[in-house]
């Protein structure tokens, strides 16, 4: 409820009122320290604020905590029409060219140039929205990986599947051997695993020529993603009930379910989801749609990006560059807040040097994961993702549910975002 | 709140085990996510979804000294910010909404039913669409991310407004304001001497309306405050479930949290009874 009205309110109230934005205090005559102020949920991020003012006296960061979401994007944009947004913000990848369209992010390609060298090319591909511009900085990544109970998989005989092909035959020869239980559920009530799937298999849903927009949900490689899933769900070999639910808790914890497809953070929600299991999961690469290949989409993540607001825009980018390459900053991220960093250098820092607690059984764990995560594709992300993901939830639940159609749900997808992005005055082709 | 009463059939009526039914599952409704709330509390974060859900859990103390040591108990920071702007707010609420009531049931004057049914107009319009156009007035201000841009927004309630002056026309005569003029008593010395004390119990309805409805606001704390030292529990709680793809949701701590979050409201309840009984009894003995 608080997520729609919100979006609503923001959607009505900006499109319809001229707003002059009092820009409260620009001061750039003022001498001293600069004072910084940066919303943020990611745990602990305070603990890793504070090594960076001890070290700078003359730049000041201070963090508030925020709740992360849709509703924060639309919070930080109100702000903005008031000329109030923080300096700095944490933001998740696909909410960037919200923020852009409305004028929130500073362009600040001049104060961080050579920090692309430390990123992934599919990352950073997401903070430039493919143009010249840097909106952001990686912060935090989530990789897809296939998480699979390694003690059931050998107990029915069962092999990693490095392909969807060998993936589908794996949740077959489950069906038959153990009717009772299956590999792996389909749930359509988080779409960014979805649209980790469709990157992997090469989807660009949002992309821009010129002034125009063209939306592009369901295109080949996403058609190809929902038909898989959608063929696995009606022949009943896949469950298609949604994940994050008591349910499904207790199917991951009992063993009824035997798999999850994943990202990098999973082991976190494991440990809380189906806490009797520690040490029986494994890790493997995501399956491939062609034998042999290093792809892997993405499933959240979060960048910090410096808004127009900012007092001090090369402070704050100077900040933001500590926060995401330096590996101390870094090091204390992953210790403080319990992310995957997106700097490739930090994959394999001493802080990832042990696998995380409940995969002791898998040492290698994070030497694993910096190798899926070198193949993250890129994702190219629109301006209404919200709407997307929104359509996701109610197309793909209805055919999840009755085991129906999933091209019909990705047409619906597809029909909603472009319709909603021409009626918001955008220049849409598809 | 309302555990729902039956009285005993009077013998030799059939059928009454109908009503009963029904209202016992009208309770159970009701009760059941209360009594889960208070089960799940007393969880471990192991046991929260793989014991039985209506069997308490052994975690409670470890809950409990688990949400006060979050980030420097800031939980109980987030329970004084509640308290100050639903106890503040709901009573200057209620002072304003009494003046207010009273001057529109007992003045005439020119204008009065405009006045009258713009509020009206108010109590239809819900609060959340006036959350944003609130924030940017605050801004012109520059009083967002303060205590007062969440205090000045409640002040000025049009429900409790309209509740008011229902009350003052039916609880203070236009008779006793007269006689008190006579013997040449100022208005304000008659409204605060005289209506004042007839007003009182409509009036603590207004304040613990208004108290429940801060207490409850969401919307309005969450544009205006960006310092996580003065969200207040609604805000603070949401803040615990949102932490991030990559970080699972605190749920033992926000069930916990969730669970004491109600204990001052039922509390608040329970000791304004009394004024309740008194509201009764005030009109058993008018003529």
């Amino acid at each position: 409820m608080n997520h729609r009205t919100v979006a609503v309110l923001a959607a009505t109230v900006f499109s319809s009122v001229a707003l002059a934005g009092c820009g409260g205090s620009s001061d750039d005559s003022s001498s001293g320290p600069v004072n910084l102020t940066y919303w943020a949920w990611a745990p602990g991020m305070d603990e890793v604020v504070a090594l960076w003012n001890d070290a700078n006296p003359d730049i000041q960061v201070t963090v508030k905590k925020q709740a992360s979401g849709d509703d924060l994007v639309t919070k930080t944009i109100t702000a903005a029409k008031a000329g109030n947004a923080p300096d700095l913000m944490q933001a998740e990848y696909q909410a960037l060219p919200t923020l852009v369209s409305n004028d929130v992010l500073a362009d600040i390609s001049d104060q961080v140039a050579g920090a692309e060298d430390a990123f992934a090319p599919g990352l950073w591909q997401q903070v430039t929205l493919g143009t010249d511009a840097v909106y952001a900085l990686p912060q935090d990544s989530g990789p897809l990986m296939f998480y699979y109970r390694a003690d059931l998989f050998e107990e029915y005989g069962l092999t990693v599947p490095t392909t969807w092909d060998e993936f589908a035959d794996t949740a077959r020869a489950l069906k038959e051997t153990e009717p009772g239980k299956v590999l792996t559920t389909f749930s359509a009530n988080d779409a960014g695993l979805f649209a980790g799937l469709a990157q992997q298999a090469g989807a660009q849903w949002w992309t821009t020529e010129g002034e125009q927009w063209k939306v592009a949900i369901d295109d080949e490689a996403t058609g190809r993603v929902a038909d898989f899933w959608g063929g696995l769900v009606a022949e009943g070999v896949i469950d298609n009930q949604p994940m994050y639910t008591p349910a499904w808790n207790n199917a991951l914890n009992t063993g009824e379910q035997l798999a999850w497809v994943s990202a990098v953070w999973a082991p976190g929600t494991l440990t809380t989801a189906a806490p009797d299991t520690a040490g029986k999961w494994a890790m493997a690469p995501l399956p491939q749609w062609n034998a042999g290949e290093n792809v892997t989409g993405s499933w959240g993540g979060s960048t910090t990006a410096v808004t127009n607001d900012a007092r001090d825009k090369d402070a704050a980018a100077a900040f933001a560059t500590w926060l995401n390459t330096d590996p101390e900053a870094l090091t204390a991220l992953v210790r403080a807040g319990g992310i995957y960093p997106a700097a490739t250098a930090a994959q394999s820092g001493e802080a990832l040097a042990e696998a995380p607690e409940f995969f002791a059984n898998q040492p290698d764990f994070y030497v694993t994961a910096a190798e899926i995560a070198e193949g993250t594709a890129p994702a190219a992300w629109g301006p209404n993702t919200n709407v997307a993901y929104a359509t996701f939830n109610d197309a793909f639940g209805e055919a999840a549910r009755t085991r129906g159609d999933f091209r019909a749900a990705l047409t619906t997808m597809q029909r909603a975002t472009a319709d909603d992005m021409t009626g918001h005055g955008f220049q849409v082709i598809e | 709140m309302t555990a729902p009463t039956t009285t005993a059939p009077r013998s030799g009526r059939r059928g009454g085990w109908l009503p009963t039914a029904v209202l016992f599952v009208g309770a159970a409704y009701c009760l059941l996510p209360v009594v889960w709330v208070v089960m799940a509390a007393t969880k471990s974060g192991s046991e929260l979804f793989s014991t039985f859900t209506f069997w308490p859990g052994t975690g409670f103390a470890g809950n409990l000294s688990d949400l006060s040591g979050y980030r420097d108990g800031v939980y109980w920071t987030w329970m004084a910010n509640s308290a100050l702007y639903a106890g503040l707010g709901a009573l200057l609420s209620a002072a304003v909404s009494a003046v207010s009531g009273y001057a529109l049931a007992l003045y005439r004057f020119r204008g009065r039913e405009t006045v009258f049914n713009v509020l009206l107009a108010g109590v239809l319009m819900p609060p959340v669409i006036l959350a944003v156009p609130q924030y940017l007035l605050m801004a012109e201000v520059s009083l967002t991310d303060s205590h007062l841009s969440v205090l000045l927004p409640v002040i000025l309630s049009p429900y409790g407004i309209y509740l008011a002056r229902i009350y003052a026309a039916a609880a203070v005569p236009q008779d006793v304001v007269e006689a008190g003029r006579m013997d040449g008593a100022g208005e304000w010395r008659i409204f605060r001497t005289v209506a004042l004390p007839m007003m009182l119990p409509g009036l603590v309805t207004i304040f613990l309306f208004q108290f429940v409805a801060i207490w409850n606001n969401f919307l309005l704390p969450y544009i205006m405050l960006s310092d996580d030292e003065k969200f207040p529990l609604t805000l603070g709680l949401f803040t615990l479930l949102n932490q991030g793809a990559n970080t699972p949701a605190l749920y033992t701590l926000v069930i916990t949290g969730a669970l004491l979050a109600i204990v001052p409201l039922i509390a608040l309840f329970l000791f304004i009874q009394r004024f309740w009984s008194l509201d009764l009894l005030s009109g058993a003995v008018k003529s």
